[in-house]
């Protein structure tokens, strides 16, 4: 039996859940050079999940199961969710069972539990969290789904692995309709990772709060467990969108020397996407809240431009 | 000019009568029979005069029984009436119909006296909380500040909003960021505002109080303390009062001195806010930028002047802490340097899209609206009411008009890039001013020593700091004591703005108002 996909799945899911918090130290300490000020360096996020995994659970009195559980179905679906992108090789046991389909899904089903969690204490920021994220969600999903389905029509599969292979194999050049799903994408992956124009991950000010609103009432472990989620979920997004858009360097060959070759790879361009979404996240304030449906509308807009492209052109 | 003395003497004829003895001479205190102090507000009001300040004291000492003030502006004339009220039947008619932000004083006067505004529709507690028995009036000279206060149930009763879909959120008053406490209820319909209530009073410290149990001269110290961001305007206050009650000949370096703390106290406040306002819309660059100046500008101050703040600096009869020529030059060279990387910051400001859809049209207080709240400072002149007390109520150098030749903004759009582009524009007349003082400053002593205030005087003031127009009033009891001190900080009436400023927003854009004001809790709560 060949061994391989196994192993570079177990290898994947240990990046995913190892390198995530370097990544977001790596965007945190771009982010304070850009301001001036001093970092606390590449390896601050693995400090403080330590510090919440040794600090006690403070629950309120009239927290429901669902209020416990959801920490661990979030970093369950997310792990999982590490597991079906197509980071190092094409070569995934879990690739070829859960499409893209499935990879919005999973997210889906995380956003809505930690939406049903911040409702679940009763207070105002969580709710009004909560009621926020699900107009985020209600926007940046079908425009997600609008751009995946571009590639996929090109590639003719909405297996990641698939769509991996065909544009690495050179059969789809550099077309308008690419250009198009990857702006979408760009501009969604902000709104559904929670950074600058659409949330702010580092304010204090709970009534301009979406995600961190939702998960105010969390602490310890729970809180651990959700903030290293939203870690690798930022880091699932640069990674999806890198395989995706530039697959170069990605294993086809099912060698060890091939992962590593893409591991190296995968480092560079996660390296130089933290540097671009610094970029972003410097030059822009937030949003006004309800400018968000045009932003999100023109990443559907775009989405659907490539789609349309796709039928003109091809 | 001597408008509201004139239309008040009109009005009043022989039944007003104006207390000569008291100081300064160019503050005009008038007395008038308790059921005319409403119409003297109708006078007042009908002469364009803004309320600055009502307050109580309590007079038993001297042998009466309650004075009510009332202290009205109008262009660079400050007149206060007063209305003598007696200690068995505590009460005075309410001008909360004449002037808005009378309800909130005439709270504090029922909460911390106990003298009952008659008309007055809100008299639930202001300061004071519920959990004090309602008959302990903290201000009154029977009151003995030494004892422990029962605890007593009691429920404040909020305003309500109902219908479908209408939502309270309670916000405060402990914060998430280091911030004062204060307590914001707001009722949203989805995320549109369609009411904010202010509840203050988490810093309640007694302070007025307090004063009465100090000496003149370590008075100063405690209104240094009044709110720790404004320690120079406050110091300058309270010493700029009590000169006025003694006559004390005040050296010019020492009032130059002053100026030059008073104006780097705006600079140091006014960098902070502009950043918080950008940090606020989550444009984090400007606000380490910013406060990347302020400190500079903070360390000089811990350099040439022994403290961070300069507080404790300006003294009863001048300042304590002179410049050399070596100061002199640092400062210059830091203004240099300060000023060139705080236009390239301003240029930031003014070129970034999405930070200007942010600060644009959010948290509108319109004029019409100000000038009804009375709002004073940084708040007025970005919704179009042209006051400054360093213009219309001068002290040197800032009464040499043609010298300094200050240039006041005032803008008329009233919202958040209002406040601050106010405070960017008041900077860089700081930075200008600074030099000029530097310049110019006269040779001489920095100080020279009070005398005690005689018994039964009075002293006003009324000075420009970074947020606004702060007043003190001084009163001497009958062995030459101090027998109250009013502190009406800018937040006093300030707050009332924000109330009205955030309607019609939405929820998310409150913290940007509310940075855009910047209101002292501890100022207010005194």
């Amino acid at each position: 039996m060949n061994l391989y996909p196994f192993m570079t799945e177990i290898l994947q899911i240990m990046i995913v859940l190892g390198i995530s918090p370097a990544f977001v130290g790596w965007v945190r300490m771009l982010k304070c050079w850009s301001q001036g000020r001093t970092s606390a360096g590449v390896f601050q996020p693995y400090r403080d999940i330590r510090k919440l995994f040794a600090k006690n659970v403070v629950l309120a009195e009239n927290a429901s199961w669902v209020f416990r559980f959801t920490p661990y179905l979030v970093f369950g679906t997310t792990v999982l969710a590490g597991g079906i992108i197509p980071m190092l090789s094409v070569d995934l046991p879990l690739s070829a069972t859960a499409d893209v389909i499935v990879l919005v899904a999973l997210f889906a089903i995380a956003r809505f539990f930690i939406a049903l969690a911040g409702m679940d204490i009763g207070t105002a920021f969580g709710g009004m969290g909560s009621s926020r994220e699900m107009t985020i969600a209600s926007l940046a999903e079908p425009a997600m789904l609008m751009a995946i389905f571009t590639l996929s029509l090109a590639c003719r599969s909405t297996s990641l692995s698939q769509i991996v292979t065909v544009i690495f194999s050179g059969q789809i050049q550099l077309r308008p309709y690419l250009a198009f799903a990857f702006l979408a994408f760009v501009l969604i992956s902000l709104a559904e990772t929670g950074r600058i124009p659409v949330d702010n991950p580092a304010t204090h000010l709970e009534l301009t709060m979406v995600h961190e609103a939702m998960i105010l009432e969390y602490s310890g472990r729970h809180l651990a467990l959700i903030e290293w989620a939203g870690m690798m979920k930022l880091m699932l997004f640069m990674a999806l969108g890198a395989v995706l858009f530039f697959p170069w360097g990605i294993d086809v060959t099912s060698t060890a020397a091939g992962a590593l070759r893409a591991f190296l790879f995968l480092l560079l361009k996660l390296g130089a996407s933290g540097v671009v979404l610094v970029l972003i996240e410097t030059g822009l304030a937030k949003m006004r809240l309800f400018r968000l449906t045009e932003f999100l509308g023109s990443a559907f807009l775009l989405a659907t431009l490539g789609m349309l492209a796709y039928y003109i052109l091809d | 000019m001597s408008m509201l003395r004139d239309a008040i003497m009109q009005a009043f004829g022989e039944h007003v009568r104006f207390d000569h003895g008291l100081h300064p001479s160019s503050v005009a205190t008038c007395l008038v029979s308790r059921d005319r102090f409403g119409e003297a507000a109708k006078v007042m009001k009908k002469a364009y005069a803004l309320l600055a300040a009502e307050w109580a004291a309590d007079e038993t000492l001297l042998g009466r029984g309650y004075g009510v003030f009332a202290c009205y502006r109008w262009g660079n004339e400050y007149l206060i009436v007063k209305t003598e009220v007696p200690s068995d039947d505590a009460w005075f008619p309410s001008l909360s119909r004449r002037f808005v932000p009378a309800f909130r004083f005439e709270r504090q006067i029922m909460s911390l006296m106990g003298i009952t505004p008659a008309g007055n529709p809100d008299v639930r507690p202001w300061i004071k909380f519920e959990d004090w028995p309602e008959d302990a009036w903290p201000l009154r000279k029977s009151f003995d500040a030494a004892q422990q206060m029962p605890r007593v149930r009691g429920e404040y009763p909020w305003t309500r909003a109902e219908g479908e879909g209408v939502y309270e959120i309670p916000v405060g008053p402990v914060h998430a960021g280091i911030i004062e406490p204060g307590h914001f209820r707001f009722q949203a319909v989805g995320e549109d505002v369609i009411n904010l209530e202010e509840r203050l009073g988490y810093v309640h410290k007694g302070i007025e109080k307090k004063f009465e149990s100090l000496a003149w001269q370590d008075g100063v110290k405690l209104a240094g303390r009044v709110s720790g961001d404004t320690t120079v305007a406050h110091s300058i206050a309270y010493c700029r009062s009590l000169e006025s009650m003694t006559g004390c000949p005040v050296p010019q370096r020492g009032h130059w001195l002053r100026a030059l703390f008073l104006e780097r106290e705006r600079i140091a406040n006014h960098l902070g806010d502009i950043g918080a306002i950008c940090n606020d819309a989550a444009f984090a660059f400007m606000l380490y930028q910013l406060s990347r100046l302020k400190e500079l500008l903070l360390r000089t101050n811990l350099r040439l002047f022994g403290h961070r703040f300069i507080m404790d600096r300006v003294i009863p009869g001048g300042v304590a802490v002179d410049i050399d020529p070596a100061g002199k030059r640092e400062i210059f060279a830091e203004m240099e340097l300060l000023h060139k990387e705080f236009e390239r910051l301003v240029l930031i400001y003014d070129e970034n899209p999405s930070l200007e859809d942010r600060v644009r049209d959010t948290g509108i207080l319109k004029p019409a609206a100000a000038r009804e709240l009375c709002v004073v400072g940084v708040v007025a002149r970005a919704s179009g009411l042209n006051l400054d007390c360093r213009i219309f109520h001068p002290f040197p150098p800032y009464d040499r008009h043609d010298w300094m030749q200050l240039d006041v903004p005032v803008l008329i759009s009233g919202d958040v890039h209002a406040r601050a582009w106010v405070r960017i524009q008041e900077v860089r007349e700081s930075f200008r001013i600074i030099r000029k003082i530097l310049e110019d400053m006269p040779d001489g002593d920095i100080s020279v020593p009070c005398a005690q205030p005689p018994a039964d005087t009075t002293g006003f003031s009324a000075v420009e700091g970074w947020r606004g127009e702060i007043i003190y009033w001084l009163q001497s009891g009958p062995s030459g004591e101090v027998n109250r001190c009013m502190v009406r900080d800018p937040s006093g009436v300030n707050w009332l703005g924000l109330e009205l400023a955030v309607l019609g927003n939405i929820v998310p854009d409150f913290p940007l108002c509310n940075k855009s004001f910047n209101q002292s809790y501890s100022g207010h709560d005194l």
